[in-house]
């Protein structure tokens, strides 16, 4: 059984995300098959792009069921854990649905603009390796709503869920591979999970 | 908010790290990877590099750089340097770059800047944008600066380019004043200021920099991170330095 396993959806940076977990000594294996996928102890779904593109690959490589079946761990990171959602305003798509909620438009305003990139500061937080008054790095333009989920919460012109927990999901809106010292302690406590 | 974000800006040519003034004059001023670890010690935000003869020499970036960065940073970065394609892009990000910056092969195709936004979410995409103020006061945006027998005015107004630009899916957009570049006399905070009010996108202050005033006037102006090289690479300012100096002037850093 593989110990940690990235999906590689064949774009984006999930060779960052590998070596971030490699400099906490933990080799992860990057597969997209739903079998090698689904018998990993620990999985990432790593996601950029736009949520119609990323939603369709999963479709295309037979990954959704298995994902919703899902009872060990997975982290999504970003869009990752935004496609963890019901629905997104982006293109009006529709999400894997293993958490209540929406991913909506950030909207742009004077000295606030969009996308959020950028270190920002997370206010509050319980578990996952991060505190209040941590900064971490996001580069985002669409976030999931606020809810119970949400385990860590940063500000940008309305409460962004910076983190979020769920039964055996855990979300990163942000991008713990680049988040130096804070990122690496939320890859660790995800290993711990 | 974010922090005010300090950026440290690598010229590479050839996988190694060099310094010119005003686009000229390189010299090597060392290897790649242990330039990126100095700076991420010292504290920077995040780290450019750009291979800065690669669009005047018509070829893309080498990945395998990248590729040395990436597995020993944890800080974001983004690479520059003849990327005109989605391929090319692709690639980039894939050797673990966080964000493509696309300056000259740009302006020859501006369809390019949505094509990538499309593929990789504007959060990706960055523009660059070398402008040069004349002696009438007019804005206007050079391309091919990394070579100077090469470097052509395009004709476009800085402003109205940056507009399209961000129209078109850039994510953030990087303002080298190219007329300030190596001289530290200070960032060109008009032009700053009317590219802030211009576009909705993260705006970077880029050429100029000098003193630790220059960079609190920059996010005084509205930038959203400043970038510099020479101040940084010749130890004039220690970041750990100009992180207490922003935030003795009120401004959030990350410390």
């Amino acid at each position: 059984m593989t110990a940690l396993a990235i999906l590689d959806l064949g774009y984006g940076n999930v060779d960052s995300i590998r070596l971030a977990f490699a400099r906490l000594g933990v080799e992860a294996v990057l597969t997209a098959e739903p079998a090698v996928a689904e018998a990993s102890e620990r999985l990432v779904l790593p996601g950029v792009g736009a949520a119609g593109f990323a939603m369709a690959r999963l479709h295309d490589r037979g990954l959704v069921a298995m994902l919703k079946r899902r009872t060990a761990p997975l982290l999504g990171i970003c869009l990752g854990m935004q496609m963890m959602f019901e629905s997104s305003d982006e293109g009006n798509t529709a999400l894997l649905g293993l958490v209540h909620g929406r991913v909506g438009a950030l909207d742009p305003a004077p000295g606030r603009p969009v996308p959020h990139m950028g270190w920002t500061r997370i206010d509050e937080a319980r578990g996952v390796g991060l505190a209040a008054g941590d900064y971490v790095y996001f580069a985002h333009s669409f976030a999931c709503d606020d809810g119970p989920a949400t385990v860590a919460r940063a500000c940008y012109g309305r409460p962004i869920p910076a983190a979020i927990r769920h039964g055996n999901l855990w979300g990163a809106q942000f991008h713990p591979e680049r988040s130096s010292a804070a990122g690496a302690r939320f890859l660790q406590a995800f290993l711990g999970a | 908010m974010p922090a005010a974000r300090i950026i440290a800006c690598l010229d590479v040519v050839g996988g190694r790290v060099v310094k010119g003034v005003q686009f000229k004059d390189h010299r090597d001023i060392g290897d790649i990877v242990d330039h990126a670890l100095r700076y991420r010690d010292e504290g920077a935000d995040e780290l450019v590099f750009y291979d800065i003869t690669a669009s005047a020499d018509r070829r893309s970036l080498d990945p395998a750089w990248v590729r040395r960065v990436s597995a020993v940073i944890d800080i974001p970065f983004s690479v520059a340097g003849g990327i005109g394609d989605i391929e090319t892009a692709a690639r980039c990000l894939g050797a673990g770059a966080d964000k493509v910056s696309v300056n000259s092969p740009a302006l020859v195709r501006p369809g390019l800047i949505a094509e990538l936004a499309d593929a990789f979410g504007r959060q990706c995409v960055v523009l660059g944008i070398d402008s040069l103020r004349a002696s009438d006061g007019r804005l206007t945006v050079k391309q091919y600066t990394g070579r100077p027998e090469a470097t052509q005015d395009t004709g476009r107004e800085t402003i109205a380019w940056a507009v399209e630009g961000a129209r078109l899916g850039a994510g953030e957009i990087v303002l080298n004043c190219i007329d300030r570049d190596g001289v530290r006399q200070g960032y060109d905070l008009d032009q700053l200021r009317a590219l802030v009010s211009a576009v909705d996108v993260p705006v970077i202050a880029s050429g100029g920099a000098g003193t630790l005033a220059h960079f609190a006037e920059a996010f005084a102006a509205g930038a959203s991170g400043a970038l510099a090289a020479s101040v940084f690479h010749d130890r004039r300012i220690a970041i750990p330095d100009l992180k207490d100096y922003l935030a003795e002037q009120g401004l959030e850093v990350r410390r």
